[in-house]
């Protein structure tokens, strides 16, 4: 029975690595739209108008709406290509593409069980980080090649914004690697579910109690990075003209959209592989955990995206200069003092 | 640089001597001299048709000039053609969000020429559904001020509360906007069944929503980084360009026409205090309103426990000439003085009507108040001084 | 280092919004009834009507056509003059002008126009706001009975 059950996960099937890396690319690529359209739908249009007292769509697709976000795609599917005349043709093209590998890539590590993972990495932690920078570079691809003012001083207001809050994403991180003591993800989930606290080793030892200000900067910081209220001033730029995606249509506008969904999916899943303890639930092993990983993963990520939204949709914005100052004058100093706590605390005990 | 028989520059100081030079080698799009930004007639800033000129240099404001006119309808014109229940039709439309408070000075005018006086139950109902459309114009101001800054959520609380009122309105009027409500001498109805425990009802549900919104705006810590210190008007610059209402007494000066003025409604029979901040800035305005909103619900349920009993309509003929005079009323509205000078002619309606409305004069002061300002702080500002097109145009 | 209670008190607001259940009202499933003075739909009462004009003239938009001619009806005993009536040809109210300001219902002497709080009559085509004698005639169905005053105020005297 064992047996048979774990032949279901893909990587125990008896299959040469072409097929195998095939199917992981597949997985990949359709988790993040799947991701994006999931979250976009319970957060974005269900949870933010439940507090706003208010329904949300409910005709689409008959409950609740749930086809909204689908049929919306559709309609980008079909608008009119529209292309600035004096922009750069390739980079224009390029840059909503770049903005959502980002995406794609951070997946390649993050487990979803013991042996469910695209490619455990040594440098897990590392990868998954610069990878998520480069959404930098599309952003800045798209104000550019936009051949507006406007975009351009978007696109510019929101690159320093992103910079500046890698940072305290990074020096968070730092301080699970220290306890942890590998930047391997897997290696990050195996510590969590193999640790006890104070003795007790019913719960493992998800990293979320002893590196509290670490998941505090991290989720402060991965709404920075997802532009996000109240953060966000490059996007709602709409204010006075829009952002740096103002001479995007249909389906690269669509592209921007899953890749901002997407992101926040991906930073998600990566605050609960190091916070929560990934895809361990304590009790279950073997191949039970290969079964119910994915769930618990998405269970524990539902939970970090709530929170995350909960603050979008409550507080209201700061300005380009307080958001800057806060992430150098405040975010970062709290994230060295973390690591060096980390690091006495670890050497103590 | 230099080829022959061209001179070298002269590299040795003066910064200023090679900007140019710069300029040139990076092929700059982003000119950092003077940018001219139209916040349009048509934004979701401004609250309404406001056009506002702003010259940039680079984050900062130099100069703004605000064009309005978009929304001219022409009421002063319109009113030496029409009657006078014809003119509290159009007026009402000025301030359409607390559309009864506009009609009350015309008619305290009017009724004043003629002679007559309203009787007490009138007057009560009329300064209750006074204070309502304040409650209104209000709530709708606690919410969209946090939209301005960022935050959604609050908009659709206030949305949501001010429907209360906008019922208890039409339960009465017949309309939600535009009641339409008031005529020479009185009311044109009484109040219906069960309406007075409706609007205690109401009340409640009003102060529940203050208490809200000052968990949720007012004591957030993002909004008050975004308002305190942004907007500063000092009180004689602000009595200098006309300001008035909130966005005064916001600014330390103590002056409300419903306690300082001629006396008119009911408010010298009931007690209600006014409330002032000592900063001019966008915090203390939203402080101010939302004081001013409990402070108009107290002021409601004691108008409610004192409710006379008699008639609504003093006896006035039905055709209505209104002899010959002039007269200046003006009073508080929500926005601000409220001012109307009408002048008869002895026909069934006005020579010449001169409407002085608030929100004109606080725009005013914006080419004062926005220079050096950053570019989000402009949307702060503008959503602080909570202006409507309509009374700005009329 | 900003306070946490503040920023977490605005935190329990939304959650608690998010926990009760939200005000929508799903028009066309749900409707809410308007108050029954809602100023919906005029109506006209055509046996009251005497042509006297006075709702036409009164009218801030000029959206009421009226249209009558004079009749001359036996006289009502014997030997008397033969009596002239009123007679109503055409009265339309046009919905697309009409601000719903009510002056034609308060001017009426003969109590022939009512307000009706009903508020479904959207047509695709603007001429089709015009509602001519017949239609107006039908929303009298859908008058309410005049209703009982709050405490306090005087009895209504019939006209």
């Amino acid at each position: 029975m064992v047996s048979a059950l774990s032949t279901i996960a893909p990587l125990a099937l008896d299959v040469g690595w072409g097929t195998t890396l095939a199917l992981k690319t597949i997985i990949v690529l359709m988790i993040i739209p799947a991701g994006a359209i999931i979250l976009g739908y319970v957060f974005l249009l269900k949870m933010m108008s439940h507090m706003q007292s208010r329904l949300g769509p409910m005709d689409p697709g008959g409950f609740h709406g749930w086809f909204q976000l689908v049929g919306d795609g559709i309609k980008f599917l079909q608008k009119e290509d529209v292309m600035p005349a004096e922009s750069d043709r390739r980079v224009f093209a390029m840059a909503p593409a770049v903005v959502v590998l980002s995406t794609f890539l951070i997946f390649a590590v993050i487990p979803m069980g013991p042996d469910l993972v695209v490619a455990d990495l040594d440098v897990g932690v590392f990868y998954a980080l610069a990878v998520s920078s480069l959404s930098v570079v599309g952003v800045l691809m798209a104000g550019w090649a936009s051949a507006n003012k406007f975009a351009l001083l978007g696109a510019l207001r929101a690159a320093a914004q992103l910079i500046a809050y890698e940072l305290p994403l990074l020096l968070a991180v730092v301080g699970v690697v220290l306890q942890a003591g590998t930047m391997s993800l897997q290696g990050i989930v195996y510590a969590q579910r193999d640790g006890d606290i104070f003795g007790f080793s019913g719960l493992g030892e998800p990293f979320i109690f002893t590196q509290f200000i670490g998941f505090v900067l991290f989720l402060v910081a991965a709404q920075a990075e997802l532009t996000q209220t109240p953060f966000d001033m490059p996007v709602a730029e709409s204010e006075l003209v829009s952002g740096y995606m103002v001479e995007y249509t249909g389906f690269r506008f669509l592209f921007f959209f899953i890749g901002e969904f997407g992101t926040a999916f991906a930073f998600a899943a990566l605050a609960a592989t190091l916070f929560l303890g990934g895809w361990s639930l304590p009790g279950v092993t073997g191949d039970w955990a290969n079964i119910l990983g994915p769930f618990v993963l998405f269970a524990k990520l539902m939970f970090v995206a709530f929170l995350m939204f909960w603050v979008r949709f409550t507080y209201p914005r700061l300005r380009e200069d307080q958001l800057q100052a806060l992430a150098w004058k405040v975010l970062i100093p709290l994230g060295l003092v973390n690591i060096v706590l980390t690091g006495a605390f670890k050497v103590g005990f | 640089m230099s080829t022959t028989g061209t001179p070298t520059p002269d590299l040795r100081l003066d910064p200023g001597a090679l900007r140019h030079l710069a300029d040139a080698q990076m092929n700059v799009e982003l000119d950092t001299g003077d940018m001219i930004l139209n916040l349009g007639p048509q934004h979701p800033a401004t609250h309404g048709t406001l056009r506002l000129v702003v010259r940039l240099d680079g984050e900062r404001v130099i100069s703004a000039d605000p064009v309005i006119g978009y929304m001219h309808r022409g009421y002063e014109k319109l009113s030496e053609f029409r009657t006078y229940p014809q003119i509290t039709t159009l007026i009402n439309r000025i301030d359409w969000l607390s559309s009864f408070a506009n009609e009350v000075p015309f008619m305290d005018g009017a009724e004043q020429l003629m002679g007559v006086e309203a009787p007490r139950r009138a007057t009560y109902i009329r300064t209750v559904l006074t204070e309502l459309s304040r409650i209104a114009t209000f709530l709708l101001f606690l919410g969209e001020m946090g939209l301005q800054v960022g935050a959604l959520t609050p908009a659709f609380y206030g949305f949501r509360d001010r429907e209360h009122i906008l019922n208890l309105i039409e339960a009465t009027t017949g309309g939600r906007f535009h009641p339409n409500f008031n005529r020479i001498g009185g009311l044109k109805d009484d109040l219906p069944w069960g309406w007075i425990a409706e609007c205690r009802d109401a009340m409640k549900i009003v102060f529940d929503a203050c208490d809200t919104f000052e968990n949720l705006v007012l004591g957030n810590e993002i909004f008050a980084a975004r308002t305190r210190g942004i907007g500063i008007v000092p009180g004689e610059v602000g009595a200098e360009y006309g300001m008035s209402g909130s966005n005064l007494r916001a600014c330390g000066v103590d002056w409300d026409l419903r306690r300082d003025g001629r006396p008119y409604l009911a408010y010298p029979d009931i007690d209600f205090a006014v409330h002032t901040h000592p900063d001019g800035d966008s915090f203390s305005r939203y402080v101010v309103r939302l004081e001013e909103t409990r402070e108009s619900a107290r002021m409601v349920l004691q108008l409610l426990d004192a409710m006379p009993s008699g008639p609504i309509m003093a006896k006035v003929p039905r055709i209505i000439k209104v002899p010959e005079g002039e007269v200046w009323v003006e009073t508080e509205n929500p926005l601000g003085q409220m001012g109307y000078y009408v002048v008869s002619k002895g026909a069934t309606g006005p020579f010449r009507v001169k409407i002085r409305s608030a929100s004109f004069s606080n725009v005013s002061i914006l080419p004062w108040l926005l220079r050096g300002v950053y570019v989000p702080d402009v949307i702060t500002i503008l959503g602080s001084l909570y202006f409507i097109l309509g009374d700005i145009d009329r | 280092m900003p306070k946490l209670p503040g920023l977490i008190g605005g935190l329990g607001v939304t959650l608690k919004t998010m926990l009760r259940p939200a005000v929508t009202v799903q028009y066309p499933h749900e409707k809410e009834a308007p108050a029954p003075r809602a100023r919906g739909v005029i109506a006209l009462k055509e046996e009251n009507c005497t042509v006297c004009m006075l709702c036409g003239r009164q009218c801030p938009d000029w959206c009421i056509y009226i249209e009558g001619h004079k009749e001359q009806r036996p006289p009502r005993r014997e030997g008397g003059r033969p009596r002239s009536v009123s007679v109503l040809d055409r009265f339309d109210i046009d919905y697309a002008l009409c601000m719903y300001c009510g002056i034609c219902v308060e001017v009426c002497p003969f109590d022939a126009l009512f307000w009706s709080p009903e508020y479904e009559y959207s047509e695709p085509r603007i001429a089709e706001l015009l509602h001519d004698k017949s239609r107006l005639g039908e929303w009298m169905e859908s008058v309410p009975e005049p209703e009982p005053l709050e405490v306090g105020a005087d009895p209504v005297k019939k006209k």
